[in-house]
């Protein structure tokens, strides 16, 4: 599992952002809140029916809309290798 | 200056002593507020900006704070203060590094200092400041901690001549925490677990409904209460009495009439010094502060961004935001901050189809106490399906309204800030500030009405137009004609309209048409001039006959599908 956007994460799974899919306004309004490339991010929850997925940034937590969530593209951590 | 949700209104309001609303979601100030202070003895001028995470707008709220900074730009008189989340270091100095870069007099603040110390950050104060070339100071502005160094040092702050390369913005920031902060690390704790089940979808929703049920009974409690308790007899036995008589001292019977009322009942006579102050004052009070107390609390708390995330998905079939609930929300109390509230949405198609939901879904706070109050003897499942039925209303409105309307509803991104114990001192404050400002609004609206239809009745002319208006009530909707006069008087005192539906001994169903048509057909008064301010006269006449188009044609369908049954 190399690429996977943000609305496939597990909860709990944390991962590396690659890339984001949008114009520029997108990625600046992301970038504020700090996603953006190289950033590691641990997914929260979805909501249901396509809802807002919560993501842990840093020490904040943000809230993003299922259709922006879609194109945030993320790499995810080793998960199996730090036992 | 700085990010949304650090606590720049609080700050703001310890320099100034000015009431500001600061709330924990963001958006909350669209628009500047001002006050002053003294530095010395100087009287200095401060402006509370909107929250920006970069002075690359991207939305209005954004876009006002770059405006007031850059007419502040190249002024020696002007010092802007840069407040920063001491939590959350890093993103905050995204905004703090593009300010350096400008010709201003620039001071740092890390608020929220205590709450470094239960996250396991330190950061080294003296050797920020060598970096960045300007003062910080660390403060808790809700306790009111170091403000006092924050005033003295004020006139410290200075144009700074850190130099960096646009392009590496990123990597400075990084250097710079590098450098002067340290995280020890912490396990999650309990109350944070806790804290994550209420925004799980399944847990969030059932802890939701819980919360929600608990807000009605508590409002209950503090509405009832006040009224039962202190507010009715005080007003019945203590200032009718008292009036009554220094107004009988006035020779002429049309003043006394005026002043006083028709009837003894206060709920009926339309006196000016009687019905026009019990009103707001024994009727809506208490439950408005109940609301309030209520809302001030979840909103320091730190849940209502929390519950706009879980209802987003709900509301975008109607072609809303999840944050359109807290507009709703506040309609829920009085439709006037509910209004006033709708700014925060971003795009004016959502702003009119969630003003329209707010007219058409719920009635406020003082009405739904009337609703239960006069409707609850026929048995509760009556009061149920008043509610279901305006539930039905405002989907099926917020449904139609996303169809026709073009245009698209942008998506959900925010900041969900942590939980925070609220401090009392200033849940008080704001609970006071948003009374004062209801009281300020709306009492004179309501004294002017009264003092309208006082005058109408002494003049005989309302029994001319309750004949004019009964025949449509009675065909469409199977209400006595009599009832007229209520409905021309609920434009102006809405929230009782529906206790004067008492004396007029209508049956269970005839209860449900008229309390739904009450609720839909007009807004009071206050509402309808806050609506003009907001989105114009001519979409708020819109909604006007919109509503009250609905209220025929759902009080209609009602009364044909009763007769049928």
């Amino acid at each position: 599992m190399n690429k996977i956007d943000l609305t496939v994460m597990q909860p709990g799974q944390k991962g590396k952002v690659i890339e984001i899919q949008g114009g520029r306004g997108m990625a600046m309004k992301l970038e504020a809140l700090e996603i953006r490339p190289g950033v590691e991010i641990t997914k929260v929850s979805t909501q249901i029916m396509h809802g807002p997925v919560i993501v842990g940034v840093g020490k904040a937590q943000v809230a993003i809309g299922f259709g922006i969530a879609r194109r945030i593209i993320v790499k995810p951590a080793d998960n199996d290798r730090s036992q | 200056m700085g990010n949304p949700n650090v606590g720049k209104s609080v700050v703001f309001s310890r320099l100034t002593g000015v009431g500001v609303i600061s709330s924990n979601y963001p958006g909350t100030t669209v628009e500047f507020v001002s006050g002053s202070m003294k530095v010395g003895d100087q009287k200095v001028d401060v402006v509370d900006v909107p929250g920006t995470y970069s002075l690359e707008p991207t939305n209005p709220a954004e876009k006002v704070a770059l405006e007031l900074l850059n007419d502040a730009v190249g002024d020696k008189g002007v010092v802007v203060v840069n407040v920063l989340d001491a939590t959350n270091l890093e993103r905050n100095l995204n905004l703090t590094l593009q300010l350096l870069k400008k010709d201003i007099l620039l001071i740092v603040v890390l608020n929220l200092w205590d709450e470094t110390k239960h996250t396991g950050i330190t950061i080294n104060i003296g050797k920020l400041e060598a970096i960045l070339g300007i003062p910080v100071v660390p403060t808790v502005a809700v306790t009111g901690e170091r403000i006092k160094e924050l005033i003295g040092r004020l006139n410290e702050a200075k144009k700074s001549i850190y130099e960096y390369e646009d392009a590496e913005k990123w990597h400075e920031v990084g250097k710079i925490i590098e450098q002067v902060q340290t995280v020890r690390h912490r396990h999650h704790t309990f109350w944070e677990m806790l804290g994550d089940l209420t925004i799980k979808p399944v847990t969030g929703i059932m802890i939701a409904l819980v919360i929600l049920a608990a807000t009605f009974y508590v409002i209950r409690l503090i509405g009832e209460g006040l009224i039962n308790i202190l507010l009715d007899p005080l007003f019945n036995n203590l200032y009718l009495p008292f009036i009554a008589r220094i107004v009988s001292l006035i020779p002429v019977p049309f003043i006394r009439a005026l002043l006083l009322g028709t009837t003894p009942n206060v709920l009926e006579s339309f006196g000016l010094l009687t019905t026009a102050l019990y009103i707001p004052l024994v009727v809506v009070l208490p439950y408005l502060f109940g609301f309030y107390l209520v809302l001030s609390f979840l909103e320091d708390w730190g849940y209502l961004p929390r519950l706009a995330v879980l209802l987003d998905s709900i509301f975008h079939r109607l072609g809303l935001h999840g944050y359109s609930a807290i507009p709703i929300i506040l309609g829920l109390g009085c439709k006037v901050p509910a209004m006033l509230a709708t700014r925060i949405l971003e795009t004016r198609r959502e702003k009119v189809i969630a003003v329209a939901l707010i007219m058409m879904s719920a009635p406020c706070m003082p009405q739904t106490a009337m609703i239960v109050s006069l409707v609850m003897p026929h048995g509760a499942g009556y009061v149920a399906l008043i509610f279901g039925i305006l539930i039905v209303i405002a989907a099926l409105t917020g449904f139609f309204l996303n169809k026709l309307l073009r245009g698209e509803t942008p998506e959900l991104f925010v900041e969900i800030p942590p939980y925070r114990i609220p401090r009392l001192s200033i849940l008080f404050r704001k609970v006071w500030l948003r009374l004062s400002t209801f009281f300020i609004e709306a009492i004179p609206l309501i004294i002017l009405g009264v003092f309208f239809i006082g005058i109408l009745e002494q003049l005989k002319v309302i029994n001319a137009l309750s004949v004019i208006l009964g025949a449509p009530l009675e065909y469409i909707l199977g209400l006595p004609p009599q009832t007229a006069l209520v409905m021309i008087s609920g434009f102006l005192r809405k929230d009782v309209s529906i206790a004067l539906l008492a004396p007029y001994n209508l049956g269970p169903e005839q209860l449900v048409i008229a309390c739904i048509f009450l609720v839909l057909y007009l807004p009071c008064c206050a509402t309808f001039f806050t609506m003009a301010r907001e989105l114009g006269w001519r979409d708020a006449l819109r909604i006007l006959l919109i509503l009250l188009g609905s209220g025929f044609l759902v009080g209609g369908i009602l009364n044909l599908i009763f007769k049928i049954i």
